[in-house]
C-alpha cells in the first residue's frame, strides 16, 4: 500500500506578537491510501495545525509535505493539492458560502472550472453521498448543525477529493447529529475508498478507525490500532485524554484488582467480557 | 423582532416566475419600478395593479407572505398619505377646520401614493421571493458584465462575491445578536429602558462581540474558501447556466404588451378620451 499524505522532518511555528511559538518540531508522519485514521489530542498538543498543513493551508517552516508526491509548498501544485486533500472545519457555519444547499455545494467544483453538466452530476452525487439530496433547495440557516456538517461534507466532496481532512466536525454538533455525521464519515471512507484523517477528541469517535494517532506538546506520543493505543492507558491520561468508557471500566476494575484481558475498546467486547467474569463468580 | 427580516427571503414554489432568467426579472422590476412612477391616472395605475396581481398568483406564494412585507412598513405609507392629503392644495376643499384644508387633489394624491408604495413593495418582494440570492447575484454580475471590457472583470466578480457571502450571512449574525444580547441581558444589562442616549450606550457591549466574531467567521470562511479551490473569479464556472427559453420571450412579450398599454392609457387619459371624475 503506498501513502498518499507524507509529513518528512516538519517544523512548525506561529508569529505572536513578533515572538516565535513552535508548535510542530522534526514532525514526520505518513497516511496511506484508504486508511481511516484518528488523531487525538487536548487544546494545543498541536494536531490542529497538522491538519492545515496536510492541505497546504499552512506551510511548513522547515522541512516538506507531499501529497502524492506534489510538494504543497510549490505555488504550481496549490489547487491541485486542495482538490485532492479536502478539509471539514468545526463550525459548519462558517464553512458555507451560498444561501441554498445545492449552490453551496456547487462551489467548489465551479472555483474549478468544470462543465455546468460536470457540476450538475457532483453536486447530485455529493448530496446523495451524505443523504442531503432531499434538502437541495434550503437553506442552509434552516438546517440543523448535522445537517450543516454534511452539507459542508458535501462541498468537499463535490471537488472528488481522495483524502478528506476533518478537524473536529462533530464538536459543535449534539449527539444525533455527531451521530449523523460519523456515519456518512464512515460510508465515504468503505464505499469510495477515500482516505480519512479525523481529528476529535471524542474517544468513542476513534474506536472503529483503522489507526489512531495521539499527540501531545507537538509531538506523537502514541501510534497504532486502536486496540493496542487503548491498552496503554497511563500514557493516554498522561496526555490529557480519556479512555473511551468501556476502556476506563475494564481499567478501574483491574486497578480494583480484577483480572481482564488487554484491548477491549467496544461497548460489545466490554459486555462479553464482564459477562464471562460475573458468569465465573456465580 | 429581528426575525422579522424578510431580505432576500426566498420562497420555494417551483412556478413559472421561479424559472424566469433572473437578469430578465431584474430588467423587469426595473421597468415596473419606473411605470408605478409614472402610471399618473387612475386607468393606468388600476392595469398595473392588475398584473401585479396576476403576477403574484402565478408566483404560488401565499398571499399572507406578501402582506407581512407590507405590514413592516405602514407606518411610512401612513406618513406619506397624511402629508400628500394635507399639502396638496388643487381641486376643491373636501375638508376644513381650523387652518386645515383637504382638498380632492390631496385626497387623490395621498391615495396614488399609498398605492404606489403597496405596488413597490409588493414587486420587488416579488423578485426575493422567486430569486435566490445567486441567481439574483448572478443576475447582478451578469448585467455588470460590460464594465468587464473596462478593465473593472475583478471589481465586478469581487462585488458579486460580496453580495453573496453578506446575503448568506445576515441570519447568522442576526441569530448571533440576539444571543448576545440575550447573554447580556442575563448579566443584568439593561438595554430597552433609560433616555436614548444612554440605550445607544447599552448596544456597545453587544456590538463589539459582534464584531469581534464577525471577524473570526470572516477568517474561517475564507480558509473554507480557499479550501475549496477559490482563487477569485479567473476560470470560474457556473453550475446554472441562464439562456432565454420560450418561457422568457413569452414573458418579454407580456412585458412589452404591459408598457404599451400603459403608455396608450395615458396618453387617451391625458388626450381627454378616457376619464373617470368621482367628485
Amino acid at each position: 500500500m503506498d501513502n498518499i499524505i507524507e509529513v518528512k522532518n516538519v517544523s512548525f511555528e506561529y508569529d505572536i506578537e513578533s515572538e516565535k511559538k513552535p508548535i510542530l518540531k522534526d514532525f514526520s508522519v505518513s497516511f496511506q491510501r484508504g486508511s481511516f485514521t484518528v488523531i487525538l489530542g487536548r487544546n494545543g498538543s498541536g494536531k490542529s495545525t497538522l491538519a492545515k498543513l496536510l492541505n497546504g493551508l499552512n506551510k511548513p517552516s522547515s522541512g516538506k509535505v507531499f501529497v502524492d508526491g506534489m510538494d504543497t509548498s510549490l505555488p504550481e501544485y496549490e489547487i491541485e493539492i486542495k482538490r485532492r486533500v479536502g478539509m471539514v472545519f468545526q463550525n459548519p457555519d462558517n464553512q458555507l458560502i451560498a444561501t441554498i444547499v445545492e449552490e453551496d455545494v456547487a462551489f467548489g467544483p465551479e472555483n474549478l472550472g468544470f462543465e455546468p453538466g460536470e457540476i450538475r452530476r457532483r453536486v447530485d452525487n455529493a448530496l446523495k453521498a451524505v443523504d442531503m439530496y432531499d434538502y437541495r433547495r434550503h437553506a442552509p440557516h434552516k438546517l440543523s448543525g448535522g445537517q450543516k456538517q454534511r452539507v459542508a461534507i458535501a462541498g468537499i466532496i463535490a471537488m472528488e477529493p481522495r483524502c478528506l481532512v476533518l478537524d473536529e466536525p462533530t464538536a459543535m454538533l449534539d449527539p444525533k447529529g455527531r451521530q449523523e455525521v460519523m456515519q456518512v464519515i464512515r460510508r465515504l471512507n468503505k464505499e469510495k475508498n477515500i482516505t480519512i484523517i479525523l481529528i476529535t477528541h471524542y474517544m468513542d469517535e476513534a474506536v472503529n478507525a483503522d489507526r489512531v494517532i495521539v499527540m501531545d506538546g507537538g509531538k506523537i506520543v502514541l501510534d497504532g490500532p486502536p486496540k493496542e493505543v487503548f491498552s496503554k492507558p497511563n500514557i493516554i491520561k498522561q496526555s490529557g485524554l480519556d479512555l473511551p468508557q468501556p476502556t476506563e471500566l475494564i481499567f478501574q476494575l483491574k486497578e480494583a484488582g480484577f483480572e481482564f484481558q488487554d484491548g477491549i475498546i467496544s461497548v460489545d467486547e466490554c459486555v462479553n467480557a464482564l459477562k464471562r467474569a460475573l458468569t465465573q463468580e456465580v | 423582532m429581528l426575525k422579522d427580516i424578510t431580505l432576500g427571503q426566498y420562497y420555494p414554489t417551483n412556478s413559472v416566475l421561479h424559472r424566469l432568467d433572473p437578469r430578465l426579472k431584474l430588467i423587469v422590476l426595473f421597468a415596473i419600478i419606473v411605470f408605478i412612477f409614472i402610471s399618473s391616472n387612475v386607468f393606468s395605475l388600476a392595469f398595473l395593479i392588475l398584473f401585479i396581481a396576476l403576477f403574484i398568483i402565478i408566483s404560488k406564494v401565499p398571499f399572507k407572505i406578501y402582506i407581512r412585507n407590507i405590514k413592516s412598513i405602514v407606518l411610512i405609507i401612513a406618513l406619506t398619505t397624511t402629508l400628500n392629503a394635507f399639502y396638496v392644495d388643487t381641486g376643491t376643499v373636501v375638508l376644513k377646520f381650523w387652518n386645515i384644508t383637504i382638498t380632492s387633489g390631496g385626497i387623490e394624491r395621498a391615495v396614488f401614493m399609498t398605492i404606489r408604495i403597496i405596488l413597490l413593495i409588493l414587486s420587488s418582494a416579488m423578485l426575493t421571493y422567486t430569486t435566490t440570492p445567486t441567481e439574483l447575484t448572478y443576475a447582478i454580475e451578469s448585467l455588470l458584465g460590460p464594465l468587464k471590457h473596462l478593465g473593472l472583470g475583478n471589481a465586478v466578480h469581487t462585488l458579486a462575491m460580496m453580495m453573496t457571502i453578506a446575503l448568506r450571512f445576515i441570519p447568522t449574525l442576526v441569530e448571533e445578536t440576539e444571543k448576545i444580547m440575550n447573554a447580556q441581558k442575563s448579566r443584568g444589562a439593561d438595554l430597552e429602558s433609560g433616555p436614548l442616549l444612554k440605550r445607544i450606550k447599552s448596544l456597545l457591549p453587544i456590538l463589539i462581540p459582534l464584531l469581534i466574531s464577525s471577524f473570526r467567521r470572516a477568517y474561517d470562511l475564507a480558509e473554507a474558501m480557499e479550501c475549496r479551490c477559490y482563487s477569485g473569479g479567473k476560470g470560474r464556472q457556473r453550475m446554472k447556466q441562464f439562456k432565454l427559453g420560450v418561457r422568457d420571450y413569452i414573458s418579454i412579450f407580456i412585458v412589452i404588451l404591459l408598457i404599451a398599454s400603459i403608455l396608450v392609457i395615458n396618453y387617451l387619459y391625458s388626450a381627454g378620451i378616457i376619464y373617470l371624475n368621482v367628485w
